[in-house]
Order: C-alpha cells, then structure tokens, then sequence
C-alpha cells in the first residue's frame, strides 16, 4: 500500500507539471497527427492501400511519438536539477521507475485516445474496436515500460535526445511486430482467437520489460 | 602460457577445418559448391550468441559485484559479437544470392532477427562512448548488455511467428539430423575451431585492454 502511495506522488507531481506547461501531451499530438496526415500522402488515397498500409502506419507513428514523448519524461528532471531531488527523496528507485512509468503511460495513452478517433476518421476505418483499444493499451505499456528505463539512461549521456531512438527502437521490434499484425487481423474483422497468439506476443514482452527494467532502474539512475 | 597452447591449438583446428570443408566433405547435390560456405555461416551465428551470452554474463556480474574485471569481459565479448555477427550478416547473404535469387529476406526469422540484434549490440557501443565517465559507461552498456539479451528470445519467436514461408532456410535441417555423416563432423570440427579462435581473441582483447588500463593509470600518475 505504501508503495502505491509514494508512486502515486510521483505520477501526480508529474500530471501537475504536465498541467501547468503542457509541454508533452499537446506538442506530441501535434507531432502524430502530423505523421498520419504525411503517411497519406506516402501511400496515396486508394482504400484498398489504405487497409493494406493502415495498422504499419499506425504503429510506426505510435512508436514515434512514443520516442518523443518519453525522451521528454527525464529531460525537464535534469534541466532543473529535480532528477537529485527525487534521488534524494527517501524512497527507493524502483519506486521512482513505477511512478515514471505509470505517468509516461498516461500521457502516451490520453495522445492515443485523442489520435486514434482521428485516425479512424480520416483513415475511415473501425479503429475504434475493443480489439484495437485493448492492442493498443497492451503495447503502450511495452514501450513505456523500456522507453522510461532508456530515457532515464540516455539524459545521462553526452548525446541525450539521440540515444533514445537509438536503444528504443531495436529493443521494441518484436512488440511492434505483433502490434502491427494483430491490429491488421483486428481490422480485417477477424475474431480474438485468430491473433491471440500476437496478443500473447504483447503481454509477454510487457510483464518480461516490466521485470526486468524495474530490476535494472536503479543502476540507470544511480550518480 | 595457456595462450601460446590456445594459439597453437585454434591454429592446428582451423587448418583441419579448411581441409576438411574443402577437401574432405562432399559437395551437397543440389546447391553445389556454395553450400560450404554453411561451414562458416554456422559457426559465424553460434559465436555471435556466444559471446552475447557472455556480455549478458558478465554485465550481470559487473552491475553485482562492480568488478572492473567482468565489464572488460563483457566490453571484449562484445567487441567479438558484433564482428561475428557482421560476419554471419555478409556471408549469410552470400550463400542466399544463388540459392535463393536474392540477397535477403525478410520473411525468414534468422535474418531479420540477426540484423536486430547487431542493431542492438550497436547501440551497447554508442551507449558507452556516449557517456561522460567511464564507470558510468560500463553501467550503462552492462544495462544494454542484459536487456538486449532478454529481448533475442523474443525478437526469435516474433520473427518465426511473422514468417512468410517464401525460402527454406536450412537451419533446421541441421536439427532433424537430415545431414551427411561427413559434412556433420565438418561443421563439428568447423564450430569447435571457431571456438577456440573466439577463446583465444577474447583472452587477447582482455590482456590487451588490461595494458591499455595499466598505461593509462601510469600517465595518470606522471601527470
């Protein structure tokens, strides 16, 4: 229970500052909807296209704006000089982990309830199913849960922004994979069973990267 | 001593490796002559996960015990994977080009899946070089080192589950035993001496990089 407390103020001092600068959740959305409208344009107009190219589109862009959104999720602690503050805090950094964790992942989720329906729209395609939502949540807490353990390690370096990508990236290959295939066979109007296989894909790499980033945090942090 | 006995051995088993690749094993009846080019392919990839497991090793032991010791392990091995690993991504293709008619493809696991993982061994150098002191560094590629690791198991099944049968790999004829006695104890005589050569050079990279610490220590002393 105390746990939960301590990473509940963590997650709410971040949705404070999140509030009062707005810096990630509007520039990011903005940045989204900027890569789905050029991917339209990449790949023309055609609906048969579209189908074909919509879950790829989608998950390359989630992905992205994954990587700017949690490049931002260390950057401000470094430039104020918070990043000490919280390591002086007296709780421990696993603690510190979760509650980024679990800010990132509302962040990137509140980016993808607004971008999803825009993208349905303008794609014109039912993306608004129970099936592509819960593929969706499913993923973002992958990335989330390596993204924050990368973004902690990369605003620790000399080339910050650069290294997110860099790490991030490859490491989430597989979690992209099944994402993209999954929501593919979603659309295509297809049943749970026939993609539960890629589902399974998902949940393991989250509960693997969620141990395992969590185990290896506080060696990313430490001074 | 022990490395002048590793040195004769790696180049006793690497002269009986080429004699029996290009003498003593028959020519495989359908792909021909190129098909020995499988007695290099193989040891090239097995060194390749090899020595990612011994990155994975020794970064867990040097984020435990911070040894300095196991990161010039873990740092060598590394060195070694990503050279094997190129290998097995140039002479893979190599082998492909006229058995299957193309240099790559995506839709068999191993090669997209060794290209991810030389992505990754990659970024644990840029980590390293992009840190501003060295200890800090070894953290972070020891944290890169465990978590790419974690991932390869994954980034296998993914990649095995997306597969698009296009082209046979024969990885798997190795595994049902559909060999020739001969060409079995070639690759067997093949891998052991790639082995040793993979000992021998990481004894080296780590006697080397000891020298290369001890001189650096000694002009810090002069200074």
């Amino acid at each position: 229970m105390n746990f939960w407390r301590k990473v509940i103020a963590i997650t709410w001092k971040d949705a404070l500052s999140e509030m009062r600068t707005r810096e990630i959740i509007f520039s990011v959305l903005v940045f989204t909807l900027l890569v789905i409208v050029i991917f339209n344009f990449a790949f023309g107009t055609s609906q048969e296209v579209i189908v074909l190219v919509a879950p790829g589109s989608l998950w390359v862009t989630f992905a992205f704006a994954g990587v700017l959104s949690l490049n931002r999720a260390f950057i401000p602690e470094k430039e104020q000089g918070c990043l000490e503050g919280l390591m002086a805090c007296p709780i421990s950094r696993e603690i510190i982990y979760v509650g980024k964790v679990v800010s990132s992942l509302l962040f990137m989720l509140i980016i993808e309830a607004i971008a999803l329906p825009i993208f349905a729209f303008l794609f014109n395609l039912p993306m608004l199913s129970l099936q592509v939502i819960t593929i969706t949540v499913l993923t973002t807490v992958g990335f989330v849960a390596v993204g924050t353990l990368f973004s902690a390690l990369a605003v620790n370096t000399k080339a910050r922004e650069m290294v997110l990508p860099i790490l991030f990236l490859p490491i989430v290959v597989p979690i992209i994979i099944g994402a993209v295939e999954a929501s593919g066979l979603a659309l295509a109007g297809e049943s749970w069973a026939s993609f539960s296989s890629w589902l399974g894909i998902i949940v393991a790499f989250d509960a693997i990267f969620l141990v395992a980033s969590f185990l290896v945090f506080a060696f990313v942090v430490e001074e | 001593m022990a490395r002048k006995i590793l040195l004769w051995l790696t180049l006793v088993l690497m002269m009986i490796a080429l004699y029996m690749v290009f003498v003593y094993v028959p020519t495989e009846k359908e792909m021909g002559i190129v098909q020995r080019i499988f007695y290099l392919m193989v040891p090239a990839g097995w060194l390749a996960m090899l020595s990612f497991t011994i990155v994975f090793l020794g970064s867990i032991l040097y984020l435990v015990k911070r040894v300095d010791k196991w990161d010039i392990i873990a740092r060598s091995s590394s060195e070694l994977g990503i050279v094997f690993t190129t290998m097995a991504l140039i002479v893979g293709p190599i082998w492909a080009k006229p058995i299957w008619g193309v240099w790559w493809d995506w839709g068999t696991p191993r090669l997209p899946a060794t290209l991810i993982l030389w992505f990754i061994y990659l970024a644990y150098f840029m980590v390293r070089s992009f840190a501003a002191e060295e200890s800090r560094g070894a953290r972070f590629a020891a944290v890169v080192g465990i978590v790419g690791f974690v991932d390869i198991p994954i980034i296998a099944l993914s990649n095995t589950l997306w597969q698009r049968e296009q082209f046979q790999h024969p990885g798997a004829l190795v595994f049902q035993g559909g060999l020739d006695p001969k060409m079995t104890l070639t690759l067997m005589v093949s891998i052991f001496a790639f082995t040793a050569l993979y000992c021998l050079l990481l004894l080296l990279r780590v006697s080397l990089r000891n020298a290369e610490i001890e001189i650096r220590d000694l002009k810090e002393l002069s200074d």
